[in-house]
């Protein structure tokens, strides 16, 4: 069966592959979101946490010969910990600054980690396999469905699901949602607004790290990971607006879609899609598709 | 007017003589010449920079796309259409002053953090385009850019007549700089650096300042790619990559944001480092950048130029 020359499975496969990036997308646009809503701070190393998650599972196998599901307990906790530290050592000076100066600290902070890993790992990716449980894949018909791939799409829905239930329909939400609002009428409640924030950053970058732990089996594990998606993920904000949850899931997962089709159609331009909409919704709607203009 | 006037046209112009004095002597007093016109063509783009994020208030983060743009621009003309040198540079200027004007539009629609991520994407987009395009040779980038003659007579394959013709370039940059600050525009600028609704209720069209700024800074920035890509004599994709963009605002912090010759101490600052790291540390190189801008922005937020001008400011205080 073929749709406009292109075989449905090609189609397919494709579709599958930009709900997979998609789905990279959202945690991380959804991760930079939240720690924007709270700390007013542009998270420019958040593409290094997504690369450390990353290279955490592939040490974890590599030194410790703990797999693929050990990684994906322990890989957020050992970067959500790591972000905490770096909250508490270096972010926490900028808030009462500019919000420029957050975005030139981090990002000063994402050179650093790269050059490390650089020099620890070289430029060059290493393999890390897809888990048991996961390999091959399952035949529907009408499509050959990897099952790894299947796998992330529906983890990383599960996980963006929570995130979104956790901060929209409970009490820790709540306060999260009100010390957005206004940060000192919380503190003046009694409740300890600097721990929320560090707690909060800690929970931004972890997001982050599952994403690594994630993509591990499907790209190549490197040091330059975290830099070629962070800026795409920068575009999918400014799309989406980071004034509501569900509004940068659901531009994350378009957009990747939206690069899976266009591999499809017009390949030499799969790579700049995202920034071409980029353009397009500034023209037509400057605020983002989910934003409020502060 | 109290006894004591500062002037700062005087001060201006007495660093800028010095600045003149220090680059005719310069190649005589064991100065690479190559590395000194690398810098000066840096120290105009963290000038350009400087322009937009020091007098205006918007950190751009794709001023790499201008530069690179323009080394294109002008690498192409001269070496494929045999255009002389000036045309050459003027080409350049040209295309990275309309990119800028395209990219300004875009990027002024969005104020504040989301105006850095829109020009660091737009940025990014055309470093994708440069390394798809034909003409710029992909990862391999154009090489063998001549040097040609000035105004047809001087023969700027002497590496001492470029450098002089670099330093005049310079020069007349910097000077250009001084006049935009100091001009009325300038100071509707600095209005609405400080305080842009006010600015808009005063009357001003604060979207056609900006953007004649960015485009007036993606224009400069230009003339610093054509100069650096006439200097080095090839053309590269690392030039239009993210950390060019990112190289440049550190440059502009070190030396100090908001002064005229911040950024050409910071640039000096930089690329000497740079260059003096380059054979030792290898790819530590990057972590020691990374770790400069930490420690710039945590306690060294005024930069070079700007803890000189607030130190002169208490001698001042003092001696009244």
């Amino acid at each position: 069966m073929e749709i406009l020359g292109i075989p449905l499975q090609a189609l397919l496969g494709q579709l599958l592959l930009g709900l997979v990036n998609g789905s990279f997308y959202a945690m991380l646009s959804l991760g930079l979101a939240v720690i924007f809503g709270l700390l007013n701070i542009i998270n420019f190393s958040h593409g290094a946490m997504y690369m450390m998650g990353a290279y955490v599972a592939w040490m974890m196998m590599e030194y410790l010969g703990l797999g693929y599901w050990w990684s994906l307990a322990i890989a957020p906790i050992v970067i959500g910990a790591f972000g905490i530290v770096i909250e508490r050592l270096l972010i926490r000076h900028v808030y009462k600054l500019d919000h420029l100066y957050g975005l030139l600290l981090t990002f000063g902070l994402a050179l650093v980690i790269e050059g490390v890993y650089r020099d620890r790992f070289g430029a060059s990716g290493q393999p890390y396999g897809v888990p048991d449980a996961l390999r091959g894949a399952t035949n529907l018909g009408f499509m050959i469905l990897p099952n790894y791939r299947a796998w992330v799409v529906v983890a990383s829905l599960l996980v963006c699901f929570l995130t979104w239930f956790v901060i929209e329909r409970t009490r820790i939400g709540s306060y999260l949602r009100a010390g957005t609002e206004n940060p000192r009428l919380v503190q003046a409640f009694g409740v300890n607004v600097p721990r929320m924030v560090m707690l909060t950053y800690g929970f931004g970058v972890a997001l982050a790290a599952v994403a690594g732990v994630l993509a591990a089996p499907i790209i190549q594990v490197s040091p330059l990971m975290g830099s070629n998606v962070i800026i795409v993920v920068f575009a999918v904000v400014v799309i989406g607006g980071m004034g509501s949850i569900l509004g940068s899931i659901l531009t994350g997962l378009a957009l990747g879609l939206v690069e899976g089709l266009t591999r499809v159609f017009y390949p030499e331009a799969s790579a700049t899609v995202v920034f071409v909409v980029m353009a397009l919704v500034l023209m037509l709607r400057p605020a983002g598709l989910f934003g409020r203009e502060s | 007017m109290g006894a004591i006037v500062h002037r700062p046209g005087r001060d201006f112009g007495f660093g800028l003589l010095a600045l003149a004095v220090l680059g005719l002597v310069a190649p005589w007093i064991g100065l690479y010449p190559v590395f000194v016109m690398k810098a000066l063509c840096f120290a105009m783009f963290a000038c350009a920079f400087n322009l937009l994020l020091g007098f205006t208030g918007l950190l751009s983060f794709g001023h790499a796309a201008f530069f690179a743009t323009a080394g294109y621009a002008a690498g192409h003309a001269i070496k494929v259409w045999g255009w002389p040198m000036e045309a050459g540079l003027g080409f350049a200027v040209l295309c990275s002053g309309l990119l800028g004007l395209a990219i300004g539009a875009l990027a002024i629609r969005r104020q504040g953090i989301y105006f850095a991520m829109v020009t660091l994407a737009l940025a990014q987009m055309v470093f994708f385009v440069f390394l798809q395009a034909k003409f710029t040779g992909g990862e391999d980038g154009l090489q063998g850019i001549p040097r040609g003659r000035l105004l047809g007579a001087l023969d700027l394959a002497d590496d001492l007549n470029l450098y002089y013709a670099v330093l005049a370039i310079f020069l007349a940059c910097l000077a250009l700089c001084y006049r935009i600050v100091h001009s009325p525009y300038g100071q509707v600028l600095k209005a609405i650096r400080e305080n842009e609704p006010r600015a808009l209720s005063l009357g001003y069209r604060v979207d056609r300042y900006k953007l004649l700024a960015f485009v007036l800074s993606a224009s400069l920035a230009g003339l610093a790619g054509g100069c650096k890509a006439l200097v080095v004599g090839f053309e590269t994709l690392t030039d239009a990559a993210w950390q060019m963009s990112g190289e440049v605002v550190l440059m502009t912090l070190v030396g100090g944001v908001g002064t005229l010759f911040g950024p050409v101490i910071g640039a000096f600052a930089i690329v000497g480092l740079q260059d003096q790291l380059a054979d030792r540390v290898g790819s530590w190189v990057q972590v020691i950048l990374g770790l400069t801008f930490i420690v710039c922005v945590l306690g060294f937020r005024r930069g070079i130029a700007g803890e000189v001008a607030a130190w002169r400011e208490r001698r001042r205080a003092t001696s009244r």
